[in-house]
């Protein structure tokens, strides 16, 4: 069951407030998505805490609801 | 003969895994016969380096694919492993790849044969 973009931007907004954040759509299916998310929460941390942080932003919904999400995260 | 949860099993042959060799991809389907996009693209990288790695399917087993998941806090497969840590999927590889600092993580761990 695929996610609406704005869905996903919602959920992403709320966990990181400061961030911007860019969404592709890739396949135009709701199911495959690429984010790019600059945010002073990714300060500091290995790549694989920052895309830690951004699954449980989406509360379990990846691999779900979310079949593919590209993630670009960076910190300003 | 279905596992549907995910048994305690599965987080002893994982470690046990990760702890035998020093490469290991847990992906779907075979190192020469991906099932997925993901996992072909890290197959294609750890090759192209020149890597020798454990490809483990983790569409083998129900118990295997949602312990993976659990063991590292990680949705996603294809996951990454160099001497017992996860270094990511993907998406953090193919990043690594492009920057170089896969190649110097390998080079460090004696693990690139060239």
């Amino acid at each position: 069951m695929p996610m609406p973009l704005a869905d996903l931007e919602s959920h992403l907004r709320a966990a990181f407030p400061d961030a911007q954040i860019a969404i592709d759509d890739l396949a135009g299916d709701g199911d495959h998505y690429k984010a790019r998310i600059v945010s002073a929460a990714f300060a500091g941390l290995p790549r694989v805490r920052q895309h830690q942080l951004v699954y449980a932003a989406l509360g379990g919904r990846m691999g779900g609801e979310l079949h593919a999400l590209a993630l670009e995260t960076a910190a300003p | 003969m279905t596992e549907t949860t995910e048994a305690p099993g599965a987080h002893d042959f994982i470690a046990k895994t990760v702890a035998d060799n020093e490469v290991v991809l847990f992906m779907k389907g075979e190192p020469d016969q991906p099932g997925c996009g993901f996992s072909a693209i890290v197959v294609q990288i750890l090759d192209h380096l020149g890597v020798d790695f454990a490809g483990v399917n983790v569409l083998e087993s129900d118990s295997l694919r949602q312990g993976i998941k659990s063991w590292s806090d990680w949705p996603t497969i294809p996951q990454l492993y160099v001497k017992g840590e996860f270094v990511g999927g993907c998406d953090i590889v193919r990043e690594m790849f492009q920057s170089g600092e896969l190649k110097t993580l390998l080079a460090e761990k004696g693990l690139l044969s060239n």
